[in-house]
């Protein structure tokens, strides 16, 4: 099967309540780690509502820092964070976050649903568990990203693939409308990655605002609204098809790239398993 | 074979022990479950060792030995937690200072008295012979109090047990729970401390849900199996050690790993299969 690039959807609206405010507003974030550079200069972004917007740069850009930092993960030496015009401690309701796939311990002895489930915490509730309402949450989310026959299975015995989904699917079941996700497609094969990108480009088109973190050009060049290069701090952001140059690239990953992705043909390959990544094809 | 089954219980002692030993044993299996798959064992042995200097304290202070013991591992918890947040060291660097620095204290004040008395003894080795009623009561009412607090926050507990960045996000006070979940495996120790002994707790800590991690694929469902593992075991060591009068603590801990290894044997075989099928579904 040949994709024919990307199917872009018609945005809903913004919604009316919060039309002034960008989902997320980074202004001037300086942060990092004690005794070190910072690993993110005076950063300023923006996600606008109901967008999906690609920051890419190469490893140790500070992408996971930035995230860390919008997610106040750890405390910023400068700057401030607003999500949807708030504090992000009190907007978390609002925020969804997917880690990359290994910062989690697959071994855990927990179910897929388990897992979806955390999605959903909004505050205690001694002695009861989750609701009928957060259970009913889970399902629909696992049933978005198309692993329903598992819901049962130990998360370990998983494919790359599907642990993708099933992070994705804990962040989707919350219901926030701003979603950060940290490199969702690393060492995934194309089509799984096309599969990915349609449930992203769905939620956009429901007025949810996405923020990605990758190295994948391919895929901020087909599916994003706006990109923003990041190397330390952000050396360009605005439309892909302005910000992916030559030029710009070069700066960003301090390096020549041989190959600039335009629309790019993609065959289907049945493996679920297959790690060869996409990613090397595109930068090397 | 009733009476083999029975004989020992028509003994006051043997009852108290063998009710300790079922307060203890569901205890390791809900604590253990975090501690096995959090990758907490270290914690457990440091935690049991430290526990030693509180015992001393108490004793020579003549205070409650069980409280002293409460005290020093709850404090050793929270200390290793602060270190493990802090320090440039990797964490089990931190808990290894940590542990011994109370260990050694635990023998400095004990070595200041002439002898070490048959009593402290047994808090090192273990002896369920000599649980008295109130040690019963005192193991009870914190097993109690600890399966509260994990009824209670079973969500939270998991959520940072499983992903704590994530756990953060979502507004769980990640730090808060790390910590208490280093407390909870404090009191676990505690709780077992008069029946197993500091040598050996860790062991009851680990063995009986680590078994059930090889065929169970839940953590309330491994909980639940530990506990009963546990609890077979430790009912088990105790009768083989009333008839063949060894020591009690280290014949549980022997049976734990027999059937430790036994599951294993058969699992490992049908382990290959499972593995199989469920690689084979997921290409």
């Amino acid at each position: 099967m040949v994709l024919e690039g990307r199917h872009v959807p018609a945005r809903a609206p913004l919604a009316e309540h919060h039309h002034a405010n960008a989902a997320l507003e980074v202004r001037h974030l300086t942060a990092g780690y004690p005794g070190m550079r910072p690993a993110i200069d005076d950063v300023s972004i923006r996600v606008p509502t109901g967008e999906i917007v690609g920051l890419i740069g190469p490893n140790g850009a500070g992408k996971s820092t930035l995230f860390k930092a919008i997610l106040g993960l750890i405390h910023p030496a400068r700057g401030e964070v607003l999500a949807f015009g708030r504090p992000v401690r009190e907007a978390r309701a609002d925020i969804a976050y997917m880690p990359q796939v290994e910062e989690v311990d697959w071994e855990f002895p927990v179910s897929v649903l388990d897992v979806v489930m955390m999605g959903r915490y909004h505050g205690p509730r001694p002695f009861l568990g989750w609701s009928r309402a957060d259970r009913a949450a889970g399902l629909a989310a696992l049933a978005r990203v198309g692993l329903s026959p598992y819901v049962a299975r130990q998360v370990g015995q998983l494919s790359g693939g599907q642990r993708r989904r099933v992070l994705m699917a804990r962040a989707i079941a919350r219901g926030a409308r701003l979603l950060l996700l940290d490199e969702p497609f690393a060492g995934l094969d194309a089509a799984v990655q096309h599969d990915l990108l349609a449930i992203l480009d769905d939620l956009a088109s429901e007025g949810r605002s996405i923020l990605i973190a990758t190295h994948d050009l391919s895929c901020v060049a087909n599916s994003c609204d706006e990109a923003i290069c990041l190397n330390r701090r952000v050396v360009a952001s605005g439309q892909p098809g302005e910000v992916l140059t030559e030029a710009i690239l070069t700066a960003t990953f301090e390096r020549h790239l041989l190959a600039i992705p335009q629309a790019i043909d993609v065959v289907r390959i049945a493996d679920d398993e297959h790690l060869e990544t996409h990613e090397r094809q595109v930068t090397r | 074979m009733i009476d083999w089954l029975l004989e020992p219980y028509q003994y006051e002692f043997m009852r108290r022990a063998l009710l300790v030993l079922l307060v203890t044993s569901v205890v390791m299996g809900v604590v253990g479950g975090f501690v096995v798959h959090k990758g907490l064992a270290f914690s457990g042995d440091a935690l049991a060792h430290a526990t030693l200097a509180g015992v001393a304290v108490a004793f020579v202070a003549g205070a409650s030995v069980g409280l002293g013991a409460l005290v020093a591992a709850v404090l050793t918890a929270l200390g290793i937690g602060w270190t493990r947040d802090r320090a440039r060291v990797s964490a089990d660097t931190a808990i290894g200072i940590v542990f011994v620095a109370m260990f050694s204290l635990g023998i400095v004040i004990l070595s200041r008295r002439a002898s070490y008395t048959p009593d402290l003894m047994s808090f090192v080795f273990g002896n369920i012979l000599g649980v008295s009623a109130g040690d019963v009561v005192g193991s009870a009412v914190l097993a109690v109090a600890l399966l509260l607090f994990v009824g209670a926050f079973y969500r939270e507990l998991l959520l940072v047990a499983y992903d704590p960045a994530m756990a953060a996000t979502t507004g769980v006070p990640a730090k808060l729970f790390q910590y208490a979940t280093l407390v909870m495996v404090a009191v676990a120790v505690v709780v077992a401390l008069k029946a197993i002994g500091i040598v050996l707790v860790n062991a009851m800590l680990l063995i009986p849900v680590s078994t059930a991690a090889l065929f169970l694929r839940r953590l309330p469902s491994i909980m639940v199996a530990g506990a009963l593992i546990a609890f077979g075991c430790a009912a088990t060591g105790l009768h083989l050690s009333y008839y063949a009068g060894v020591a009690t603590s280290p014949a549980i801990v022997l049976v734990a790993c027999a059937v430790f290894l036994a599951v294993l044997a058969v699992t490992s075989r049908r382990g290959v299969r499972l593995v199989a099928a469920a690689e084979a579904e997921a290409s």
